[in-house]
């Protein structure tokens, strides 16, 4: 196991290395700097900038120079805001974002997989298809879409919730709905297959040939089997729910960290991209990873060796 | 005395979207105390669905249409599911023909027998129903059996997967034990094994056994009587010996004939049955056996035949043993002109 654990953590930096040398190629392949502007920088000017933040190294330098800084969890300044720091749009995006995505992912939760579960007990009846229904619209609506309905009628027409921001708990209710949509549609789905799956399979029918009752052959022998790849799912969904999603950000006007990242590309903004997608990343792949070491709790099969 | 199990004209059918099926098409027999009754057939000849039908774990759109079931004297058609429960497993318990699959593979063994006594003797501890598992671990032989208690499915063979699917059906001391194809699954040597393991504790327990099998060699190892079924019908009753013997319906000719013989000349090829069986949502007016039949007449395409009894507890459905039959070309001619019933 502790072998495993190791050659996990190593291949996980690997990974990160070369995500962040992808990033770095990619954002200097395209054209423009940070101080590209309209209005035309003398050449004293730029060199001078150029200078004062080692842009007129050669590139290797500077994809060295930062990874250094990364090391040490500091993502340099930001080119575009004077004074401010990746670090700080880090510190006061996440805590918007992890919270959104928190509530988000309880919802999900809490919401996904009841629904699938009495789909799947209740198939082909018509609380199977009003689900699966809804299920549908979820998956194939745009959450921009389902985020301005919801706007439209709870807090311009009816005027339950506020219409931008998070000050009140009420302000995170149309974001979570909003933005789990998608997610609990998905895992209702898989879970509602998964769970019909599983009970067709000849140990559920063993477990009723012993005599015991329905809710304990669901509850026992049914719902942890189905589980297994709703699991397997979860990881990149919470990574995803708790880093925030752009687009729902900026329609609530959460000021997360969507935002600063979606800003940061169109503005070449070179370390606030660099040190918002390593960030990113490492929350996708730690996820991942906290989903691998589970199913060893719940499969006895899966032994890391 | 009164059978443990007795079935009468049971009928059961899956409603599918092109029709009914009529898997069983009304099945009489019963089961004596201590009596081990073999129930043969290929596959879609009904035995299966008639296991199920007793055990009412029938799935999906399965369904008892007509008939009786009555264990110990007690009728399980169209009793409560509640009810149902407290007998499934206490009274009759069920094996499985594929052990790779028919254990939780994420619990251990031991809590998956455990939870059979747990179902039906609520007065035991937990510590007295692990004493009693490693009892029937032991009993079913499986070495190291308190150790094993706390292994998972994936760590155990099949021989020894369906050694604890035996277990669980015996924890609490049926009266039936129903057998659907136990031995299928298995490597040939094992198969020994296991219908061995049955042998001996049927014995020392004295309960009944319905063992459900398309394998002739097998029945006349473990069972005192053998019912040969086709297309949702019992084709023959009798008595194992006899059957050997004197079978009694080309159907069961034919089973025999295509089981190989070491003693055989090598040159000689093994008979098949030809053709294959019928359509069950559209069964045949006639003898369903009577398309492939090579003895049949005109009246077999249009009737079915009744049950003649051809001897000891001996019975069979073909228009063969008529009185009326031909004489000449006719294999049963020796049996011929016994009782319709």
């Amino acid at each position: 196991m502790s072998r495993y654990l190791i050659r996990r953590v190593l291949t996980m930096i690997v990974t990160l290395f070369m995500i962040a040398l992808l990033t770095f190629c990619l954002m200097h392949i395209v054209p423009g700097s940070p101080f590209t502007s309209q209005k035309q920088m003398s050449q004293a000017v730029l060199d001078a900038l150029n200078a004062k933040y080692n842009l007129d190294d050669p590139l290797w330098k500077q994809f060295f120079d930062y990874m250094r800084g990364v090391l040490h969890f500091d993502f340099g300044p930001s080119y575009k805001y004077t004074g401010k720091t990746v670090n700080d749009f880090i510190e006061s995006g996440l805590p918007y974002s992890a919270r959104l995505g928190l509530v988000t992912l309880c919802f999900v939760l809490l919401t996904s997989i009841p629904m699938g579960i009495v789909a799947a007990l209740r198939n082909g009846k018509w609380q199977d298809m009003l689900l699966m229904f809804l299920a549908t619209f979820g998956v194939t609506i745009p959450s921009f879409v389902i985020a301005t309905g919801l706007l439209y009628i709870f807090s311009f027409k009816l005027g339950w919730t506020p219409v931008y921001g998070v000050d009140t708990w009420k302000g995170y209710i149309l974001p979570m709905i909003a933005m789990g949509g998608y997610s609990i549609s998905f895992l209702a789905r898989l879970m509602r297959s998964s769970l019909l799956e599983v009970m067709g399979q000849d140990y559920i029918r063993t477990a009723r040939a012993k005599g015991i009752s329905e809710v304990r052959v669901i509850w026992k022998h049914a719902l942890r089997n189905a589980l297994i790849p709703v699991i397997t799912v979860l990881g990149p969904t919470i990574a995803n729910l708790l880093t925030g999603s752009f687009v729902i950000e900026k329609i609530f006007a959460i000021p997360g960290m969507g935002g600063y990242f979606v800003n940061s590309v169109t503005q070449r903004d070179y370390t606030t991209i660099m040190g918002m997608t390593i960030f990113y990343a490492t929350v996708l792949i730690a996820m991942i990873f906290l989903v691998d070491l589970f199913y060893c709790l719940i499969d006895p099969r899966i032994k890391y060796e | 005395m009164e059978p443990v199990l007795q079935v009468k004209d049971l009928k059961t059918s899956f409603l599918t979207s092109s029709g009914e099926v009529q898997a069983v098409r009304g099945v009489s027999f019963s089961v004596n105390k201590g009596e081990s009754v073999g129930i043969v057939g290929e596959s879609g000849s009904g035995k299966s669905v008639t296991s199920l039908s007793v055990m009412q774990l029938l799935t999906g759109t399965g369904k008892i249409v007509g008939g009786s079931v009555k264990l110990n004297g007690r009728e399980l058609v169209g009793i409560g599911t509640k009810e149902m429960r407290s007998i499934r497993g206490k009274e009759v318990a069920m094996i499985f023909q594929d052990p790779m699959t028919s254990l939780n593979p994420l619990l251990p063994v031991g809590e998956q027998v455990s939870e059979m006594l747990w179902a039906h003797e609520k007065d035991l501890s937990r510590a007295d129903r692990e004493a009693r598992v490693a009892e029937l671990f032991r009993m079913v032989r499986i070495p190291e059996a308190e150790k094993r208690l706390k292994s998972y499915p994936h760590e155990f063979s099949g021989g020894m997967r369906q050694r604890v699917m035996i277990a669980m059906a015996l924890a609490c001391k049926p009266d039936l034990l129903i057998a659907d194809e136990p031995t299928t699954a298995l490597d040939v040597s094992i198969q020994d094994q296991i219908l061995k393991l049955m042998r001996s504790i049927q014995r020392e327990i004295g309960m009944s056994i319905m063992f459900i099998t398309h394998d002739l060699g097998v029945v006349a190892e473990l069972c005192n009587r053998v019912i040969v079924m086709y297309g949702g019908l019992i084709m023959e009753q009798a008595d194992i010996l006899d059957l050997f013997e004197h079978p009694c319906h080309p159907y069961t000719m034919g089973l025999l004939a295509s089981i190989p013989d070491i003693n055989q000349d090598k040159q000689k090829r093994l008979q098949p049955i030809m053709g294959s069986p019928p359509d069950m949502i559209h069964p045949p007016k006639g003898c369903p056996f009577s398309p492939r039949c090579p003895y049949a007449c005109r009246v077999c395409l249009e009737e079915l035949p009744p049950i003649y009894t051809a001897g000891e507890g001996h019975v069979s459905r073909c228009w063969l043993l008529d009185a009326d039959a031909p004489a000449a070309d006719n294999p049963l001619s020796y049996a011929k002109g016994g009782k319709r019933g």
